[in-house]
């Protein structure tokens, strides 16, 4: 068997549209969109044009639409935006959740340096959170309400219209985190009253290094990049306009056969999900409806999730897990532990992300493949063997 | 991936001396679940010769690889010559191992030194107790705290 990429919410392979649309680009079109001359100006276009387009898959206004280096830089500038903005009125606290992604939780440990007050929402065993929570939270002084639309290492969507709601109705700024969710669900920032949202185009079949913040009217920003008037001067630096190209071209790819796409890959991943509940002591993480239709998240235990990884991968399968010795980190994922799971367990997940190339043969062939290293490793495990052994109690039953 | 060495990954998918002695001489297990490494070395010792030795490792490719070399590093050597063992040696033997990854060779050093603390102790045999590892203050899973 070929490789096997099952790990697309890491990255996705391109789009074979996509990467039509952005050769010209690089190549007769490489004008500066800045230039007033006929080279740069049809540059100019086609960045008018993809804002527009990305702007009507997101439901809003062209003007609303920022352009960035992807998903990590839309968070920063969000975040930092929101509390530059409660700063002045001398609100400094911001509601956040335990297992945002990185690149939102980095930020708030920056802020909270300087006064900024941070509360993190404690995630169920399902890794939800709910909007009541949200409501709770909320004080008089928050400035800004921060929730992923769907969490990248165990694929749960949380429920952003009703947090919306309720940030609209207090009148704290919302933004999402949407970098897993932009491409693979509907997402509509009017219907949904979300004030700011990240996404990344090499998560839905774009490029790498391109994304944008959706920034609703009236919403000051604040600038991380000084030098030029680019994004009407709230982002310096020439347009990486290929890029740009790209992304509008995947968004409206993705968007165009979601409905196809999200029922082959729900089959998929239900059978991948079936298909490892099989083995033995082995649990999913995050709740099963409420879920990514690309994600599939387990813990085993007894195992630890490097060596799994190593060993898929001589079998041709690319995944990913949330262990300590796979991050370069020490600790295993803050997300996994968010929900509950102890280190123990922890240390021994499996992360699977589908797309939509990917086959129920291929599926199939996981399947066992898992299986076999699960068992292979647990075999050489002393820790499985003092659980067999009735010398330790099993944690997953 | 070119995160190993080729001798590392020989070792982590090939390991040598998985499994357990029964009845063994000397038991050494070191490390700890919540780390995310264990392991446990059984000696069978004859005429103060290593005549058998076997691993089990919870834990990642450089765990499992680490266990393995330092299994072969040790078999049919004196008792003294395994004492001798340090991580160092297991590294080089391994073509190296990243940075962050070097604990996996201590844990290795210290399990052999546990198994045959374990094996003196059994047999009544006098040693030398700062020769090694005292578990209680092991700086294995600080340092992974930190």
């Amino acid at each position: 068997m070929a490789q096997i990429y099952l790990d697309n919410a890491a990255t996705t392979k391109m789009s074979k549209t996509a990467i039509k649309a952005m050769l010209p680009y690089m190549d007769e079109i490489y004008g500066n969109p800045s230039s007033l001359h006929s080279v740069g100006q049809k540059a100019a276009e086609a960045l008018t044009e993809s804002r527009r387009r990305i702007a009507k898959r997101l439901g809003c206004d062209e003007k609303e639409i920022l352009f960035t280096s992807g998903g990590s830089e839309s968070d920063n500038q969000a975040i930092l935006s929101a509390a530059t903005i409660g700063e002045r009125k001398g609100k400094k606290h911001i509601v956040s959740t335990a297992f945002e992604h990185h690149a939102v939780l980095h930020t708030l440990q920056k802020l909270k340096k300087h006064g900024f007050e941070i509360t993190l929402l404690p995630v169920s065993e399902d890794g939800l959170i709910t909007e009541q929570q949200v409501e709770n939270a909320i004080r008089p002084d928050t400035c800004l309400v921060s929730v992923m639309y769907a969490n990248n290492e165990i694929g749960t969507i949380q429920p952003i219209e009703k947090i919306g709601e309720i940030c609209r109705k207090k009148g704290v700024i919302f933004h999402t985190d949407a970098v897993q969710a932009v491409g693979h669900v509907r997402v509509d920032v009017q219907r949904e009253h979300i004030d700011m949202l990240s996404l990344s185009a090499h998560k839905f079949h774009g490029s790498k290094g391109i994304g944008a913040l959706y920034v609703r009217k009236g919403i000051p920003l604040t600038s991380l990049i000084e030098g030029g008037a680019q994004e009407r001067g709230k982002r310096a630096g020439t347009e990486n306009i290929p890029a740009i190209v790209g992304m509008a071209v995947a968004l409206d790819e993705a968007c165009e056969n979601m409905e196809k796409n999200t029922k082959k890959l729900t089959k998929l991943r239900n059978m991948l999900i079936d298909g490892l509940s099989t083995i033995p002591h082995s649990v999913l993480n995050g709740d099963c409806e409420k879920r990514l239709p690309t994600n599939v998240s387990f813990c085993f235990e007894g195992i630890e999730g490097e060596s799994l990884l190593l060993l898929l991968d001589d079998k041709g399968i690319c995944a990913s897990s949330g262990s300590a010795c796979t991050s370069g980190s020490l600790d295993p994922s803050h997300v996994l532990l968010a929900i509950g799971r102890v280190h123990d367990i922890a240390h021994g997940s499996l992360r699977l992300t589908l797309s939509e190339e990917n086959t129920e043969e291929e599926i199939k062939y996981t399947v066992s493949a898992v299986k076999e290293v699960v068992a292979y490793l647990r075999g050489m495990s002393p820790i499985w063997r003092d659980l067999v052994n009735g010398k330790k109690e099993f944690i997953i039953k | 991936m070119a995160l190993y060495s080729e001798k590392v990954m020989d070792h982590f998918r090939n390991p040598r001396n998985v499994g357990v002695i029964e009845n063994a001489d000397g038991i050494g297990e070191v490390g700890n679940a919540k780390c995310g490494d264990i392991m446990k070395i059984y000696l069978k010792i004859e005429d103060g010769i290593i005549a058998d030795v076997k691993f089990e490792t919870f834990g990642c490719g450089s765990a499992i690889a680490s266990s393995s070399m330092a299994t072969e590093l040790i078999k049919g050597e004196p008792v003294s010559e395994a004492l001798a063992l340090t991580n160092k040696a297991v590294v080089e033997a391994l073509d190296g191992l990243p940075a962050h990854k070097l604990h996996c060779s201590v844990l290795a050093e210290e399990a052999i030194k546990k198994a045959i603390q374990d094996y003196y102790e059994k047999n009544g045999i006098e040693y030398d107790k700062t020769q090694f590892p005292n578990c209680e203050n092991c700086s294995h899973c600080s340092a992974h705290a930190e």
